[in-house]
């Protein structure tokens, strides 16, 4: 855990220890293979690996990661605990039947940790002590039956008690619970004081053992240090993805899903670059967060390599439970529709992926509007006073193009000829945007149909501002 | 071997040269039932890639469209735009009878942009239709495209110039629209069955609301008050109030 708080954002070439007191508290797999052992000093692991990446333990950064995990656990039982420094307890015994077992829930577990960046050893036991010391000793074992933890329990070292008194016990010949639980009470009592023996007595279940259990915190923010600072999409997106499987976890914690993520670029100097998500829906996937960050870091410019990434979620809202459908069709088009315009927008831009609706207004540029589809559901409050048109062209050209004239007659490749008309519109003298226009449906040579318009004006010039198509 | 033929007339991408294919899901009825009779699963394809080539634009391929993407839209179905050439006027929609609610309109800078924005629609469950106005595209892009319409379920149509009729193509139908005496004659230059040589005509029902054409419109919209004079003088004046 002290070394993983720190390198969880981006595999390291270099190998890489951190230290406590000068003394060697932890190293990665690379630094043990040259040599390096918990425990020695700083400087005669630097002899031994000259490129070892030294990192200060940080306390604070090891409780902010357990607090993370804390708060992704919760999405598998409300009921979870802390153990400083690097345990977290999980009461499951209520989430059984809905994540279909024990190895289900410690298969997703351990699934979650690795995609997080963490490492772990889970192991389940009929009480939290037993629990833990399980876990501490290193053996990932699922203890459901009370009769098999005392035999479970006497193999274990007594490391896992992390006494004072280890020492003095292991002196006097006690190797192991075991050897402990054989020894006889009220001596135990007198000489190591009450605790221990009451720490045996919970871990047996014979004595209760509450805990408190910690409470979701509100909103979501997350930090992940890069250990090489990275400018390449790719590599933000490795360490992005650790934060978004930890906002996944918290935000099933909480049965609910998000429409809009922050996500800040920390670099050394310049000032931290922000990129926003928007989604249409809640949701509440890494895998969906994931593809649309992917789209948006590959078109953020940096302006300097990025140090480390924040997540913060600031709104959350409630999302239901999909329920599913025997004829799953019109469900899949409910989920995936919000995903394809988000996933059109992150690439394209808001601004490219629009709906239209009808306005009543006589000017044919105002009478259909681009309409901001935030949702899937038509918009009720939008104008649907219908106005009764002469026939509209499904093609409107974005800007009327002038057209030229000869002999009087309007030419788009050739004279056209005016087969209906006029349509006279005059309208908009209160905003401005005045126009009166003479409008015509027109056909081409080659028999296309196109709507045409003289203005009212001297000067008379011709345009084309639709297409029959 | 009898049973062999019976298993190879089931299966969707064989058919005999003199018959149309069976189309493993049934077409969208195109509202023409001279076009619905000669298409495999008896109209528009589902899955597919469909490509028109009008003659000219403004010659009537978006009517020809228009009876499917109603049907589609009142389905519940989404229908995309992608980068379509002008804007598409709501007006026009909704008096084919399209509900605009279902249509998204998608605008690309980039000829890559419309392809992958194309894949994506048709990739996912999400649209009953997909319209797309490539400016360029090569035979592999296609080939990419029709594979992603076989995984949905959407009917994928392509407009594409008429030169391009020339080229070869991995879509399941291609139509090349060209005018006729009053009407519009479609030429189906592949499609999963026998070919056919005589082009379909469709009547001149495929103008606009005909019934206004032989007319002339003197509909006037005024609503200034100088030129109120000029409406109260015409015969069939609306006078809109705003």
């Amino acid at each position: 855990m002290p070394l993983e708080a720190f390198q969880r954002g981006l595999p390291s070439p270099e190998p890489r220890a951190v230290a406590e007191r000068q003394r060697i508290l932890v190293c990665d797999a690379k630094a043990a293979a040259r040599g390096l052992r918990a425990g020695m000093p700083v400087a005669a692991a630097l002899a031994l690996v000259p490129t070892l990446r030294l990192r200060e333990r940080e306390a604070a950064a090891e409780t902010e990661a357990l607090l993370g995990i804390a708060a992704w656990a919760m999405q598998c039982t409300p009921n979870v605990a802390l153990d400083f420094p690097d345990m977290v307890l999980l009461e499951v015994s209520g989430s059984l039947k809905l994540f279909g077992g024990l190895a289900q829930i410690a298969a997703r577990l351990r699934q979650g940790l690795t995609t997080m960046g963490y490492s772990a050893h889970l192991a389940a036991a009929p009480t939290p002590r037993a629990a833990s010391w399980f876990a501490r000793s290193g053996k990932s074992c699922l203890i459901t039956d009370a009769a098999m933890l005392e035999s479970e329990l006497s193999t274990l070292p007594l490391s896992v008690l992390q006494s004072k008194e280890e020492e003095t016990l292991f002196s006097i010949g006690a190797g192991s619970i075991g050897d402990l639980l054989a020894l006889p009470r009220d001596g135990l009592a007198r000489r190591f004081g009450q605790s221990l023996l009451d720490a045996l007595d919970q871990a047996l279940g014979r004595l209760p053992d509450p805990r408190s259990f910690c409470v979701l915190p509100e909103k979501f923010c997350a930090t992940i240090e890069l250990p090489a600072e990275a400018t390449q999409a790719e590599a933000l997106l490795f360490a992005a993805q650790r934060l978004l499987a930890q906002l996944e976890g918290f935000l099933a914690a909480r049965a609910a899903g998000t429409r809009r993520l922050l996500l800040s670029l920390a670099h050394r100097a310049a000032p931290a670059t922000r990129v926003e998500l928007g989604m249409v829906a809640a949701c509440r996937e890494a895998a969906h967060f994931a593809l649309l960050l992917r789209e948006r870091l590959q078109q953020t410019a940096l302006s300097e390599p990025v140090r480390a990434i924040t997540l913060q979620v600031q709104a959350i809202e409630p999302l239901e439970h999909s329920n599913k459908s025997l004829f799953s069709d019109e469900l899949q088009q409910e989920v995936d529709w919000p995903r394809l315009i988000e996933r059109l927008r992150s690439r394209l831009g808001a601004a490219a992926v629009h709906g239209i609706v009808q306005c009543a207004d006589h000017r044919p540029e105002r009478a259909s509007v681009h309409l901001d589809r935030a949702s899937a559901q038509a918009e009720p409050g939008a104008k649907q006073l219908a106005l009764d048109f002469e026939p509209r062209p499904f093609w409107l050209l974005e800007r009327p193009q002038a057209l030229e004239e000869s002999g009087a007659v309007p030419c788009h490749h050739g004279p056209l000829k005016l087969l209906a008309g006029p349509e006279r519109i005059e309208s908009g003298w209160w905003d401005g945007a005045d126009m009166a226009r003479d409008y015509f449906v027109a056909r081409t040579a080659d028999a296309a149909l196109l709507w045409v318009y003289r203005e009212r004006s001297p000067a008379g010039a011709w345009y084309l501002h639709g297409i029959f198509s | 071997m009898p049973g062999l033929a019976a298993e190879l007339d089931q299966h969707p991408g064989i058919w005999r040269g003199g018959e149309l294919a069976r189309s493993a899901c049934p077409g969208i009825a195109s509202g023409y039932a001279a076009l619905d009779a000669e298409l495999p699963g008896g109209g528009w394809p589902c899955g597919a890639l469909t490509e028109i080539l009008p003659q000219h634009e403004g010659i009537g391929e978006l009517r020809l469209l228009g009876p499917a993407l109603a049907r589609l839209a009142s389905q519940g179905k989404f229908i995309a735009w992608i980068a379509p050439p002008h804007l598409p006027y709501a007006p026009a929609l909704a008096a084919a009878g399209i509900a605009l609610a279902r249509i998204v309109i998608v605008k690309t800078a980039r000829d890559s942009d419309t392809l992958w924005a194309s894949e994506q629609a048709l990739g996912s469950a999400a649209c009953g239709g997909v319209l797309v106005w490539p400016r360029q595209i090569n035979y592999t892009q296609l080939r990419r495209l029709q594979l992603a319409a076989e995984g949905g379920r959407s009917l994928a149509v392509l407009f594409r110039p008429s030169q391009a009729a020339h080229e070869p193509t991995p879509a399941a139908l291609r139509i090349a629209l060209a005018t006729s005496a009053g009407g519009l004659a479609l030429s189906i230059l592949k499609r999963r069955g026998a070919p056919l040589s005589r082009p379909i005509l469709l009547p001149a029902s495929l103008a606009p609301a005909s019934s206004h054409f032989p007319r002339s419109f003197d509909a006037h919209v005024v609503d200034s008050t100088t030129s109120a004079a000029v409406a109260a003088g015409s015969i069939s004046a609306r006078l809109a109030l705003a």
